[in-house]
């Protein structure tokens, strides 16, 4: 299982998904309509380190952040 | 080193110490940026989410950055609320000489705009209201976006 954190402004609990790679995470987050407008504006993090490739792998215990659009300052 | 602090950054304090803390250190130039809140369009306050585990590893890369010219960077942020004409952010470079801190301290500034993982909420009556319309989408956004 991997878990699944949303930060900042997205009011919304963590939740745990199997998933070997981030497009997997991907399709799961796409059916919730919710989510729609931040997937769209949400980087990605895995293990607290930015990613840029949907096809990177996933393993037991990985944690996934959604970061939103960001105002420091 | 990153300072976090609940409320507003004690201006006068955190700069008095920074510079006692180098004040042997040789540098030729100590520039800070302070982050004052405004009374603009009806606002209480501002008040920040953080999220420290990334924030501190973009921290250590600027860090090293700095380093590779001679320079130092110290930082200081709000956690929760900041009323008005309080400080909610205090960034410095100390540098050997003044043109490599000039220079950082905007590039530095500006990437922690659009790269630190901090989101500003507007305090309006009582009310905690994103930001959205100030805040930038961090480099890579989109990502888990499914083309269907």
């Amino acid at each position: 299982m991997v878990t699944v954190e949303f930060l900042g402004p997205i009011q919304k609990d963590t939740v745990s998904l199997e998933a070997a790679t981030l497009n997997d995470v991907a399709e799961f987050l796409s059916t919730d309509a919710e989510l729609k407008s931040w997937i769209e504006t949400c980087a990605v993090a895995v293990n607290d380190t930015m990613v840029m490739d949907l096809n990177t792998t996933l393993k037991d215990g990985d944690k996934v952040s959604l970061l939103p659009p960001v105002c420091g300052g | 080193m990153l300072e976090l602090f609940e409320g507003p950054v004690p201006v006068e304090e955190t700069l008095a110490r920074w510079y006692k803390e180098e004040d042997r250190s040789n540098y030729g130039a100590f520039i800070p940026f302070i982050g004052t809140i405004r009374d603009e369009d009806g606002i209480d306050g501002l008040s920040f989410d953080i999220y420290e585990p990334i924030l501190n590893s973009w921290y250590d890369a600027w860090q090293k950055k700095a380093a590779a010219s001679g320079a130092i960077l110290k930082m200081a942020h709000s956690k929760g609320d900041v009323p008005l004409h309080k400080s909610s952010y205090i960034a410095a470079v100390f540098s050997p000489k003044r043109r490599v801190a000039l220079e950082m301290i905007d590039e530095f500034v500006e990437d922690f705009k659009a790269s630190a993982p901090i989101w500003k909420y507007d305090l309006r009556d009582g009310k905690r209201i994103y930001a959205e319309d100030r805040s930038t989408a961090i480099k890579g956004s989109g990502l888990l976006k499914v083309n269907k």
